[in-house]
């Protein structure tokens, strides 16, 4: 099943004085529980491409379609609305809430949607246990190390049910073991759960982990090649 | 959970959330306690014209304060007192003799306006009683007492049992005089007061301006409750339309006129504090914003919503004003509540302070309206101080915001 098309792509950047052409009519298709690295060059466009698969930032031309839906023509506040309910995000500085425990980030996203106070706990205790850090539930960020600051970032990603994650850069600041342990937790996530993961990186490791492997240069895709 | 993260959110630095919320305190306490003490002062004042000088309520010939006349009097103001007594909210009414006259001592002499009294019938209306610090009040002197103020008395070079002689115009225009002794001195806070009145016993007045026996100049009228001024006036007005009938504010305008101004430049007082407030919440916000902008960005990518980050920032502003707002506040109250039984001495200022008609020790007071009203004022600094900072945060543009190295 496609949950995710891209139809001739293309974002330029107007706002110096040079006009930058970040992503250059690219297209693309995803199926359900792909789990899918995006590689290139640093400034090859592949956050740019991450960004405007999120809706994080406007396109150029060409459409976007997600589980149907053209996301493209969507405003701003209906966007917002989408990503909460469709997308679900890993970055690469963690980005938690520090004055949040780790449930309690992975809860804000239910709230945000509305979900009941005992249905949050449950799921929130659910997702820590799926990452391994039931036992960090109640601590704060800052008492965490990166290797599970994100791992509790994969958590409160997947904390909205989205239909698929992107995950921009998330081994950049961790180290090898925390690396592993990441990858293979949303390695088994995707096989046992079906869940679309998108990766922008540079890191061989999770290169090796996907089972596509997207490169993009200079706002192209160079190459788009499917691993058994 | 919004309410909870913009709770913690404000003590994620705590030395500013500090400082800010000590700014905002000590604004709030400057601007509660100085309400307090104004309307302290105002409200000594405002009792002193009521329970010393004036009362709520007094009744005159129609010209009589336009002339000062003693022929202008009211005829029978013994039946017309006994009828206004009945009137359920009426507390006291005392019937006055005035004169203006000349006193003289051995030394020296002034003029003065002599009020003829029922001394223990005034004592239901005015405090002059409570106020003698030397000799008595109508006693010790067996004959013709007087009670002067003490300022009249200096100027006279006068004490108690010394005897002094009033020149007065009697009711067919002859002049005449009268010999008193001095039974007691009082003090009040307006020395201008003291200076100009002095008080004898009604009938000793009577005789020497041979004035009818039932007749009178004032009828000080004492209500029961502050608040029913004008329902007896009106009711009082309607009964005796031949005569003036005045209420104080309207035989002291300038009173009147200063009670109601100092509550309006209380609140201006109170918003300038506020609004120098509300710009260093403001700084402090925009300095937030600013160093939050990469967490903003992360919110509004996983779908918080534009409403639902400009309350969040809305509520921390609101948080910081509520938290400096109410210990201001406590501050204030606790400070009031000790004062207000020791007072504020200021008694180095106290020949000007008694010039102008004021005590020299404010014992500071603070009505539960206003404090709320103050309360209301600090939350809405917090909101108005929010607007520009959260509509900053909510223009950011989640992509731009995520690529920031913070």
């Amino acid at each position: 099943m496609k949950v995710l098309e891209l139809k001739n792509l293309v974002k330029i950047y107007n706002d110096s004085a040079v006009k930058v052409t970040a992503v250059d009519g690219i297209s693309l298709s995803f199926e359900q529980g792909e789990f899918a690295a995006i590689v290139g060059p640093s400034g090859s466009g592949k956050t740019t491409l991450l960004n405007l698969i999120g809706g994080l930032d406007s396109i150029t031309e060409g459409e976007i379609i997600i589980n149907g839906t053209n996301i493209s023509n969507l405003s701003s506040s209906k966007l917002i609305d989408y990503r909460l309910h469709n997308i679900g995000f890993v970055f690469q500085a963690y980005n938690l809430i520090p004055v949040l425990t780790a449930k309690e980030n992975i809860e804000f996203i239910m709230e945000l949607q509305g979900k009941k106070r005992t249905e949050r706990n449950q799921r929130a205790m659910e997702l820590l246990k799926a990452v391994g850090l039931e036992d960090r539930a109640y601590s704060r960020p800052s008492k965490m190390s990166g290797g599970q600051q994100q791992r509790v970032a994969v958590a409160r990603a997947l904390a909205s049910k989205p239909k698929f994650i992107l995950a921009d850069e998330p081994t950049a600041n961790l180290d090898s073991k925390s690396t592993e342990t990441l990858l293979n937790i949303m390695e088994r996530l995707n096989i046992e759960e079906n869940i679309t993961f998108i990766f922008s990186t540079h890191d061989q490791r999770v290169v090796n982990k996907a089972r596509r492997v997207i490169t993009v240069e200079d706002g192209h895709v160079v190459s788009d090649e499917k691993r058994v | 959970m919004i309410w909870s993260v913009s709770w913690r959110n404000i003590w994620r630095n705590r030395t500013r959330s500090l400082v800010i919320i000590t700014a905002i305190a000590l604004g709030v306490f400057a601007g509660v306690y100085t309400i307090a003490f104004m309307f302290g002062w105002v409200n000594q004042r405002i009792d002193s014209v009521i329970h010393t000088e004036i009362s709520h309520i007094q009744v005159h010939q129609s010209q009589y304060l336009e002339t000062y006349e003693v022929h202008d009097y009211i005829s029978d103001v013994e039946s017309m007192q006994e009828k206004i007594l009945k009137e359920p909210d009426v507390k006291a009414v005392s019937s006055r003799i005035i004169a203006t006259c000349m006193i003289t001592s051995a030394e020296t002499g002034a003029g003065v306006q002599l009020v003829g009294i029922d001394p223990e019938n005034e004592k239901q209306i005015t405090n002059i009683y409570t106020k003698v610090i030397d000799g008595a009040y109508f006693e010790g002197v067996k004959s013709n007492p007087i009670v002067i103020g003490e300022k009249l008395a200096q100027k006279l070079k006068v004490k108690v049992r010394s005897k002094i002689v009033v020149t007065i115009t009697e009711m067919d225009g002859t002049i005449t005089g009268g010999a008193f002794r001095v039974a007691g001195i009082y003090k009040t806070a307006n020395t201008a007061y003291d200076e100009m009145k002095a008080f004898v016993k009604a009938d000793d007045l009577r005789n020497l301006l041979k004035i009818d026996e039932n007749a009178g100049h004032e009828i000080a009228i004492l209500l029961k409750d502050n608040n029913m001024e004008d329902q007896v006036l009106t009711k009082l007005k309607s009964l005796y339309p031949e005569f003036q009938i005045l209420k104080w504010t309207e035989i002291l305008p300038d009173m009147k006129m200063m009670t109601e101004s100092m509550n309006f430049m209380m609140y201006i007082f109170v918003v300038i504090i506020l609004l120098a407030l509300g710009f260093g919440i403001v700084n402090t916000m925009l300095m937030v914003i600013l160093e939050r902008v990469k967490e903003l960005g992360m919110l509004m990518a996983v779908g918080m919503n534009k409403v639902r980050v400009f309350s969040m920032i809305v509520l921390e502003t609101v948080f910081l004003s509520i938290t400096g707002g109410f210990l201001g506040i406590l501050i204030a109250l606790v400070l009031v509540a000790l004062t207000a039984h020791t007072g504020l001495d200021l008694t180095f200022w106290a020949e000007g302070l008694n010039s102008l008609g004021f005590d020299a020790v404010i014992y500071p007071e603070i009505g539960l309206k206003d404090v709320i009203v103050v309360a209301i004022l600090v939350v809405l600094t917090g909101i108005i101080s929010a607007i520009y900072p959260a509509r900053k945060a909510i223009h950011l543009n989640p992509a731009e915001a995520l690529r920031i190295d913070m």
